[in-house]
């Protein structure tokens, strides 16, 4: 390679190091408000603020579902499974993956009392897809799902 | 003649745009007939044939478009940060070319996939459009494309929009670990990857197949679109040379 080729991969290279340092600096820097919502740990743990408009996720905890016979009201307990649950009150239509043991995203205001009132009911799905008849297959021995993938 | 040789003529002929040009007609046309038949199989397998997913039902048949252009999206950026870093170093024109054809294909791709993805999201998350850090740096990749799409409009001369165009090109790449990435690192709406390097997919071959296909059809659309493509820019900007004058004229009696 000759030295002026060589000079300017050097540059480029520079160049190209730079701008992935400064952009992992400014990622590392907003790391905690990259995440789309607060898993039910902070919520419980009053790391989520109070009053004020944030998303907030969890698994639907089972037979925790109370729907209004009336109206759209339903309040159900979003878990992780791991000691941390919240109630969530919401009025509206919900997506149609919503169910128990479901992964859910919402989004409203957290009251002091530390009930939940969502305006936005969001689905989450994970990436392991699967035919209708295998899922009812493998249903008695199916692995705990950990849709929320948060293992840290 | 030894490999490192053959390499080094190689890549010298590469930088020939006459060369490029006289050689590269019966891989189009090969890529072409390539993507057509892997996209059919592929398209018809995944929408008619294959199993529905036992939560989404049908809906889920979206992944068949939707994951072929979201990551043939990101292959067309890598290799425009590629074609940029080689036009900096080397000036090879040929690598000019690449910038610019590439970009029109890459910007529809991405736009697609942030399209498919709405679409996807309506039905199954409850909204359109969430702003996570998945959707959002793929957003941040399709604004990329219009910055170079635009900046190779503004300047007037190739040489300087070349180089300009292979400078944010390569500072672009940045974003293409973040969007991969982006469902690891952060709480995210967006599901992990479908496709892993280092593991096998999670779900069964019958409803990953025709994924596959469609994915190995886009790349070859895009081989296809890009060489046609650029072909049509070598005789635009070599159309001063002899053997493009010479071409031309042979051509038309």
């Amino acid at each position: 390679m000759n030295p002026k080729r060589r000079t300017r991969l050097t540059v480029v290279l520079f160049l190209l190091a730079g701008a992935g340092v400064s952009v992992t600096l400014v990622l590392l820097a907003l790391n905690e408000n990259i995440n789309m919502f607060y898993p039910p740990e902070a919520v419980v743990g009053g790391e989520a603020p109070v009053g004020t408009q944030i998303r907030a996720g969890g698994m639907v905890l089972e037979g925790s579902v109370d729907r209004d016979s009336e109206s759209l009201d339903v309040s159900f307990v979003l878990t992780d499974y791991v000691g941390a649950e919240f109630p969530v009150r919401y009025s509206g239509i919900l997506p149609d993956l919503f169910r128990e043991g479901q992964g859910i995203i919402v989004q409203g205001e957290l009251n002091g009392e530390g009930v939940f009132r969502a305006s936005q009911v969001l689905a989450k799905h994970d990436e392991n897809y699967m035919p209708p008849e295998l899922a009812e297959m493998s249903a008695g021995h199916q692995k705990k799902p950990n849709p929320l993938n948060y293992d840290r | 003649m030894t490999v490192t040789e053959t390499l080094k003529r190689w890549w010298h002929q590469l930088g020939s745009p006459r060369w490029f040009y006289e050689i590269s007609g019966p891989w189009q046309t090969g890529f072409a007939v390539l993507a057509l038949l892997l996209l059919a199989i592929g398209t018809v397998w995944g929408l008619a044939i294959a199993p529905m997913d036992y939560q989404q039902g049908n809906s889920f048949r979206i992944i068949y478009v939707h994951v072929p252009t979201a990551i043939v999206s990101q292959t067309v950026y890598m290799l425009m940060g590629a074609a940029g870093l080689v036009l900096l170093v080397w000036r090879m024109k040929l690598a000019d070319m690449v910038l610019a054809a590439a970009v029109p294909f890459g910007m529809s791709m991405t736009a697609l996939a942030l399209f498919t993805g709405a679409v996807w999201g309506k039905p199954t998350w409850g909204a359109w459009w969430v702003w996570d850090a998945r959707t959002t740096s793929m957003l941040v990749l399709l604004f990329l494309y219009f910055g170079l799409y635009a900046l190779r409009q503004a300047i007037p001369r190739n040489e300087a929009a070349g180089r300009a165009c292979a400078v944010l090109a390569l500072v672009g790449t940045v974003n293409i670990p973040i969007i991969k990435y982006s469902v690891d690192w952060w709480l995210t709406l967006h599901q992990p990857a479908t496709f892993k390097l280092t593991e096998a997919p999670s779900m069964p071959p019958e409803m990953w197949l025709p994924l596959l296909l469609n994915v190995l059809g886009i790349y070859c659309f895009f081989a296809a679109n890009l060489i046609g493509r650029l072909k049509l820019t070598i005789l635009e900007r070599e159309s001063g040379t002899r053997w493009v004058r010479e071409l031309i004229a042979g051509r038309s009696p």
